[in-house]
């Protein structure tokens, strides 16, 4: 019986685990490493001292924010003494006001953001044209853009709108063309070798040699969109995280806003997350060359 | 010509004499200047080369010495200032036309290897004949693999890049050079960062393929034995500016085995490659000193 187990134990895997199975076999293998064990200290000891400073002790000043015992027991109660919680309406309402803005900004600037830097990198031409422009605009706070923003565009959609898109166009269309920078002259020296159009070498060579770039600067991007919408919200806003927070600020009900403020830091992590997973899928090749490298 | 021969010989009809000699290059009186801010520098000064169709020509020289401007120019990646380079007759770059049109009659291996990291390597071989459109998708896959299984790579093709060894890797490249059926393959340095024994089954490997195909071969290398081992010719080229010092021909029979590395013949022309080489270096040793100075 144990002679049995014992060999069932040495037999060699041929074939990699699939589906549940990886995923099971992924789970296994990292909690025999440090991480999830860090992770978990990390967590708690920044909870601690939060509930320390607000709870424990009432430093001075910080005994007018709610701490976490306070936060938690609004945010998952049926009924929460300040209006916010996971059983309220009102509270997946601005969850949703708010995605629904990331994703509409976050679509227009990939979609506008990634041919533009793909053209940037690849024609010196085009460059020449857009380049200076972007670095002038690119370093505008903005902040500096709500004014303008608020007097261009009608209601209170299109202004949010609009400056997160903005944020975001500028990071992924930079990264973009730094992508396409990067790609060795080889392959494309390679590729005209093999006889190919200019079209086969933007599609065989330009792009998937800037994926990894785009993918990088595509993370950066979604961040910067949440960055932008929170603050366009806080000062155009009528729904939304950012409107929340500062809403709450103005009639001193505290927890919603901190609340608020968590939501949008663990729907900030879940968005960066697929967008992560999305450029693993499409790169396989990159994926798996830093696998063999131990990364 | 000794390279039509084995064709008659081995009986087959279907092959003209003439295809076995394609892909002679010949290089005359090619000069390169280049312009770096302002400054000229002279690549390359009023070099010729003949190279006859199915030759495995090795070209030797110091580094940094414009042999690779010479490959460059050829591939089509650079214009030349003056003089003219003929594939088989045909101009491809001289008076009037400073840059030769890239093409796949002319396959380049390339020094640190250009296989795209992106494709499997059966991707990789069947790219050349999609985008030229001379196969489909799927008949182009077929193709690659059964190319690569002829090269041992049978097993990898669904790999990618940086996934295989780096010989494997460059045996690919050769295989996805090859499918396009080239007249010249030009190769640059390709198994300099490679040990030696991964480096002696490169060779044979190479050999094997150019006694197949008689593919007309145009190969730099620094390494002398590596020069004599596979070539018909070895032209040692001068330091900078590049110009045909002493051509060497080698004159031992193919099929070559390693142990002719270890042969008189074999050490009398190394000695010869190596006085020759050897004079090159010191000057562009001492070249490169005074630049400095």
């Amino acid at each position: 019986m144990a002679q049995a187990a014992s060999k069932s134990k040495n037999t060699r895997r041929t074939a990699p685990p699939k589906g549940f199975a990886l995923f099971l076999y992924r789970l296994k293998k990292s909690f025999s490493t440090p991480t999830p064990y860090l992770t978990i200290a990390g967590v708690g000891l920044w909870i601690f001292v939060y509930w320390l400073l607000c709870e424990g002790l009432r430093v001075d000043r910080f005994d007018k924010i709610p701490g976490p015992v306070a936060v938690a027991r609004d945010w998952f109660s049926p009924e929460p003494f300040q209006g916010i919680s996971i059983f309220t309406e009102a509270y997946w309402n601005h969850i949703y006001v708010s995605c629904r803005r990331i994703a509409i900004a976050f679509a227009i600037a990939t979609g506008v953001g990634v041919p533009l830097g793909l053209f940037m990198g690849w024609s010196k031409k085009i460059r020449d044209y857009i380049f200076p422009i972007l670095e002038t605009l690119r370093p505008i706070p903005i902040l500096a853009w709500v004014p303008l923003a608020i007097l261009m565009l009608p209601g209170f959609e299109a202004p949010v709108i609009f400056l997160a898109t903005l944020a975001s166009l500028f990071v992924t269309t930079l990264n973009t063309m730094l992508g396409v920078e990067s790609i060795d002259e080889e392959y494309f020296r390679a590729a005209g070798c093999l006889g190919s159009s200019n079209w086969d070498i933007f599609k065989n060579v330009v792009v998937p040699g800037a994926l990894p770039f785009i993918f990088t600067g595509l993370q950066i991007s979604i961040g910067v969109a949440w960055f932008s919408l929170v603050a366009a919200e806080m000062v155009s806003g009528d729904h939304g995280l950012g409107y929340l927070i500062v809403d709450s600020y103005v009639n001193s009900v505290t927890i919603p806003m901190v609340i608020g403020m968590l939501t949008l830091g663990l729907i900030g992590w879940l968005t960066s997350i697929l967008v992560r997973s999305l450029g693993n899928y499409l790169m396989q090749w990159h994926v798996r060359e830093l696998a063999l490298q131990g990364r | 010509m000794n390279v039509s021969a084995p064709f008659s010989e081995a009986g087959t009809p279907h092959k003209k004499p003439e295809q076995a000699l394609k892909g002679a290059i010949s290089i005359r009186n090619v000069t390169k200047i280049y312009d770096p801010e302002g400054v000229n520098v002279m690549a390359v000064d009023n070099a010729s080369m003949e190279i006859a169709g199915g030759e495995v020509c090795m070209i030797v020289g110091p580094s940094g010495c414009g042999k690779t401007t010479l490959l460059n120019a050829i591939a089509g990646f650079h214009s030349i200032t003056s003089g003219e380079i003929r594939l088989d007759g045909e101009l491809l770059c001289g008076p009037g036309k400073p840059k030769a049109k890239q093409g796949a009659d002319r396959m380049v291996v390339f020094q640190h290897g250009a296989l795209f990291p992106w494709k499997t390597l059966a991707e990789n071989v069947a790219y050349g004949p999609i985008v030229q459109g001379a196969l489909s998708k799927s008949l182009a896959m077929e193709k690659a693999r059964h190319m690569l299984a002829d090269a041992g790579l049978g097993d990898v093709g669904n790999k990618y890049p940086g996934e295989v060894s780096s010989g494997m890797a460059r045996r690919a490249e050769i295989v996805r050079a090859l499918i396009n059926d080239p007249k010249v393959l030009l190769l640059d340095e390709p198994y300099r960062a490679m040990d030696a024994l991964t480096k002696s089954i490169m060779h044979e490997s190479l050999l094997e393929t150019y006694d197949r195909t008689k593919v007309t071969i145009f190969f730099i290398t620094h390494d002398l034995e590596e020069a004599i081992f596979l070539g018909d010719k070895v032209h040692i080229v001068t330091t900078r500016p590049c110009q045909l010092k002493k051509t060497v021909n080698v004159d031992i029979p193919r099929p070559r085995s390693y142990a002719v590395q270890s042969s008189e013949q074999f050490r009398v022309l190394m000695e010869e490659v190596n006085e020759a080489v050897h004079e090159e270096a010191i000057k562009a040793f001492e070249a490169g000193e005074r630049e400095l100075a």
